[in-house]
């Protein structure tokens, strides 16, 4: 095993800030992507049903 | 005019449905590689002797970089399918690639300045590859707000696909920037003609990543261009039969 510890684990050497800076930011981009994206399809869906009844 | 109709339709319409059956699957691999790929990459990979803990950013910041060039490619491919052929699944898969693509552009600047920082002591430098990859997310960018600011989508597609033809010069650019300028970036990791220059474990880690990234662009950008596919169809007959049936 290369940690002995959790907190070893997430100090990262002394690199923690960085490596987890680098990973944490990445994940929030991901998802936000794919929250906008979702959200998007479904106000779409939204609007078209919403047209749909007008109509 | 009702068959007319239909072929006009039916590509969108059918891409609608598949993608919306593969999207949940996408979800699932992205979910099961990225697993995979962490853990080897954090609990198997052994320390860098020279780099320490800090190389783990590697596992995110060469898949993001390899995502950011080739899907600008993609882009660029299917925005000059749609203008070539007037194929509007084409242009609404390249436009829905565009967010996505500056998405990864960004991380791999992001992830490179938090590496760069305690190897080389600088955030950033103005060498060929960090610079060359900072004008990729100034086109990614470039490209959003060219097709966003023309009212007539079909000569926004066409904008934007020329474009984004342009602008893939500088994929090559990004890409052989390490052989033909001196920089303070290292050289290719993997390549194609020798042996990879790293132990089995941290490739394993590497590659697992990149696939889970590609999982995650395949389920957005299908996510994204069925919202477009709904935005634009709204007249097609097949949306608003079975509303329901389709929604899934």
């Amino acid at each position: 095993m290369i940690w002995n510890s959790a907190s070893d684990f997430f100090a990262m050497g002394g690199y923690g800030l960085y490596v987890w800076g680098s990973y944490g930011v990445i994940a929030a981009c991901i998802a936000a992507d794919a929250l906008i994206a979702i959200k998007r399809h479904r106000a779409a869906r939204a609007a078209l049903a919403a047209n749909g009844e007008n109509t | 005019m009702a068959t007319l109709r239909f072929f006009t339709f039916a590509s969108p319409a059918r891409f609608y449905a598949l993608a919306g059956t593969l999207i949940p699957w996408f979800w699932i691999a992205a979910a099961l590689l990225a697993a995979a790929g962490l853990w080897i990459g954090f609990f198997q990979a052994p320390t860098d002797a020279t780099q320490g803990d800090a190389y783990r950013i590697i596992f995110i910041h060469v898949p993001a970089a390899w995502l950011s060039m080739v899907l600008y490619l993609v882009m660029a491919f299917w925005a000059a399918i749609g203008w070539a052929f007037n194929a509007r699944l084409a242009s609404m898969v390249a436009r829905a690639l565009a967010p996505t693509g500056a998405m990864f552009t960004f991380c791999a600047l992001w992830s490179g300045a938090l590496w760069g920082k305690p190897t080389w002591g600088t955030w950033w430098v103005w060498d060929a590859r960090l610079t060359s990859e900072l004008i990729l997310l100034f086109l990614y960018l470039g490209y959003m707000a060219l097709v966003n600011a023309i009212d007539d989508t079909r000569r926004a597609d066409q904008a934007g696909a020329l474009l984004a033809v342009i602008g893939s010069i500088n994929v090559p650019i990004i890409y052989f920037s390490v052989k033909w300028w001196n920089t303070l970036h290292q050289g290719a990791t993997i390549s194609t003609t020798a042996a990879p220059k790293m132990v089995a474990s941290m490739l394993t880690a590497m590659l697992l990543m990149t696939l889970a990234c590609w999982a995650c662009a395949f389920a957005v950008v299908f996510t994204r261009t069925r919202a477009l596919i709904v935005e634009r169809e709204r007249e097609a007959r097949w949306l608003n039969e079975g509303r329901e049936g389709a929604a899934a």
